[in-house]
């Protein structure tokens, strides 16, 4: 008998249906991971005391560290020194959250504390096939292993604490395909802000993104992960890219991954978590990987991308009268002018981490344009690692060195600079180029502006001082 | 979270797009481990200076949005992250509704746990909105009631909104959804037991 067929996303969904949606209320969907952290957590753990609620399953659920952590270097005794009281307290809480409740924890100076959404799939947690949530936008990242996972706000964290589930309506599906293959220089950050440029900041609301096509299944882990991460900046909770062979290879001999006789088993299921031939998504949006360019933000959120050697638009390319307005007070912001290149355009300080893009192969990329070369002068580089993991393996390739001579920070790891509320961020005024995720006003500091862009093309700009395109350094 | 009562309130109008989270409360007043004093904080980098002196340019720092209870903003509101602190912030202030076209969804989604209403409205619907404000900011009104899902317009007429019926049960009855959700206790448990195989964090 012939069966419907369906999408990545339906499969999923089907899995985790405690209850059906029915027209009266949305579908009881069951969690399989909860990631917690210190900033959206604390109010609902005052929620379960106040009645009197346990967490369900704190085996499926781990808490980090990372918002509000400072990434300032060791003192001599090895400590990260913790100035901010607001944020001190806010970590105490996490702890004695985290003890009296029987939640893993990963704190600040252990050896596998780091942002949320990199050490779940570093410690093999994140696997296809499953429902993952943290109180965090970008929980959207573990989308790339063919997982639905999606941010939720702090009740919700409660919600799931105290009964692993959720009441979810459900959402529309939109397959992006991206065709062709990249050319040098351009990487998974440049597709995802062609994707934003292209759907708009809002055109994705409402939907599941499934990132289909031959540069998709051409990117390494990572990579995926860098895609996926900024699905929520086009609007839409969840991106998914169907596990593969890359996919298995990544989650293989990590802490938490099935082993033997289950692993196989877990491979077998994994491999029917794709698509189906004829499955009909609402959307479906094309972009061919072959015209794509370096990216960079112009403005004041991710959909204002550019080329790197595209101009900035003008009043006329906008649609209508509040396209017009929104450009005009973003350009206000940045103090740029319509039409102008970004190229050449003098910055102030580089930041490369978030959890966008700091795990080991950014930092590569990072170094492999860095080494044997010099910071421009007056430039604060900053390279924060998104947990101690990736730090001690970057440090065990000497990236750490290539670095330091060049001029920049070597940190410890956690948000830094992608959120400034942890003693990383802009002076009001400054240009920065980073490859975190947000180019909101004020996101990296009040009165701070923003580029969004490439590890390939910060690393660049740093050592050009200026807005610089890497094909340029990487010849 | 209270009771739904329907009322009368007069509104302030952002006419700004992709009004994002970070703009709704920044992230460094997110250090805070409760819920309250954050309207205070309410657009903060547009409201006060670097002195933390007002802007008296600033909407909701003109006398006339006093005790406003309504916020008309631009599409896409709330877009950005998924702090449950903006949701507090602009409750804080004393807003009991937002108005847009648009909502970006976890905005959403969190708003209603709270029991601030978002309440979509049509391209149509804002610029009326906004024309009525025109000739005396601040001043004229609408009524909400959310039994009907209906909004009354500052000239009479009446608008339905939608709003997904679960939450407008929470909302209206002024309950939340872990009661629901714990109610499901034994359907979960029976889907634990058929669904076994799960990762496990405990001695990480
Ligand atoms: S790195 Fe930035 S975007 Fe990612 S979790 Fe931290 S604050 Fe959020």
């Amino acid at each position: 008998m012939a069966t419907t067929p369906q999408t990545l996303f339906e499969k999923i969904w089907n899995r985790h249906q405690v209850r059906p949606e029915t027209s009266e209320t949305p579908a009881v969907l069951y969690i399989d991971l909860h990631l917690v952290h210190e900033v959206t957590s604390p109010q609902a753990f005052t929620e379960l005391r106040q009645r009197g609620l346990t967490v369900r399953r704190p085996g499926q659920t781990i808490a980090t560290m990372d918002h509000s952590t400072p990434t300032t270097p060791r003192n001599a005794q090895g400590i990260i020194p913790v100035l901010d009281t607001q944020a001190q307290a806010q970590l105490t809480q996490l702890e004695s959250n985290c003890r009296d409740f029987g939640i893993p924890l990963f704190a600040l100076g252990s050896e596998n504390q780091g942002i949320v959404h990199v050490i779940g799939p570093e410690q093999g947690l994140t696997q296809p096939g499953m429902t993952i949530v943290c109180g965090d936008s970008h929980t959207s990242t573990h989308g790339a292993f063919g997982a639905l996972a999606f941010g939720i706000g702090t009740s919700e964290v409660g919600y799931v604490l105290a009964t692993q589930c959720l009441l979810q309506s459900r959402p529309k599906t939109m397959e992006i395909r991206i065709n062709g293959r990249l050319s040098k220089g351009v990487g998974a950050k440049d597709i995802i802000l062609a994707i934003i440029a292209k759907i708009g900041v809002g055109g994705g609301t409402g939907y599941v993104l499934e990132y289909t096509g031959e540069a998709i299944r051409a990117l390494s882990m990572e990579e995926r992960m860098t895609v996926c991460n900024m699905s929520i900046e086009g609007g839409a909770r969840a991106g998914l890219i169907a596990p593969d062979e890359t996919t298995f290879e990544y989650i293989k001999g990590r802490p938490r991954a099935p082993q033997g006789a289950a692993w196989d088993a877990a491979v077998a299921d994994w491999q029917t978590l794709v698509s189906d031939e004829g499955a009909v998504y609402d959307a479906v949006v094309e972009l061919h990987a072959d015209e794509m360019a370096p990216m960079i933000t112009y403005g004041t959120n991710p959909g204002m991308g550019i080329p790197i050697t595209g101009y900035v638009p003008t009043a006329g390319d906008m649609a209508d009268e509040s396209a017009r307005a929104g450009l005009a007070k973003a350009l206000a912001y940045m103090d740029l002018e319509p039409g102008q290149s970004l190229i050449g355009k003098k910055v102030d300080v580089v930041f490369i981490g978030s959890c966008t893009n700091s795990r080991i192969s950014d930092l590569r990329l990072a170094a492999q344009v860095m080494q044997d070369r010099k910071v421009a002068s007056g430039v604060r580089v900053m390279v924060v690692p998104g947990s101690q993991q990736v730090k001690k393996q970057a440090e065990a390739e000497g990236l750490d060195e290539i670095f330091k001579a060049a001029g920049a920070e070597w940190r410890e790891a956690g948000c830094s600079m992608c959120i400034a509320m942890n003693g990383d961020q802009l002076k009001p005024g400054q240009y920065a180029v980073s490859t975190s995720n947000r180019n909101f006003e004020g996101r990296q500091g009040k009165g701070g502006r923003t580029f969004l862009a490439s590890p390939l093309t910060a690393a660049a700009t740093a050592i050009a001082g200026a807005i610089c395109d890497p094909r340029e350094i990487l010849g | 979270m209270n009771k739904f009562i329907p009322y009368t309130a007069r509104y302030a109008v952002l006419p700004m797009e992709n009004v994002d989270t970070d703009q709704i409360i920044p992230a460094r007043f997110l250090k805070t481990t409760d819920k309250v004093g954050l309207g205070d904080n309410l657009f903060s980098d547009w409201r006060y200076d670097s002195n933390g002196q007002p802007k008296p340019e600033f909407l909701l720092n003109k006398p006339f949005t006093k005790g406003v209870e309504v916020l008309v903003a631009g599409t896409n509101f709330g877009c950005g992250s998924s702090r449950e602190h903006a949701p507090w912030a602009l409750q804080g202030f004393g807003f009991k509704a937002v108005l847009s076209t648009y909502f970006a969804d976890i905005f959403q989604n969190n708003s209603l746990k709270n029991g601030l209403l978002p309440i979509v409205i049509s391209p149509e619907t804002y610029q009326l909105l906004v024309a009525s404000d025109a000739p005396n900011p601040g001043h004229a009104t609408l009524s909400v009631d959310l039994a009907n899902q209906t909004v009354t317009l500052p000239d009479g007429s009446t608008m339905w909104f939608p709003i997904e019926p679960f939450a407008k049960y929470c909302v209206l009855n002024g309950v939340d959804q872990l009661g629901f959700l714990a109610n499901a206790d034994s359907d979960i448990s029976a889907y634990e037991q058929t669904h076994t195989t799960r990762v496990d964090t405990v001695g990480l």
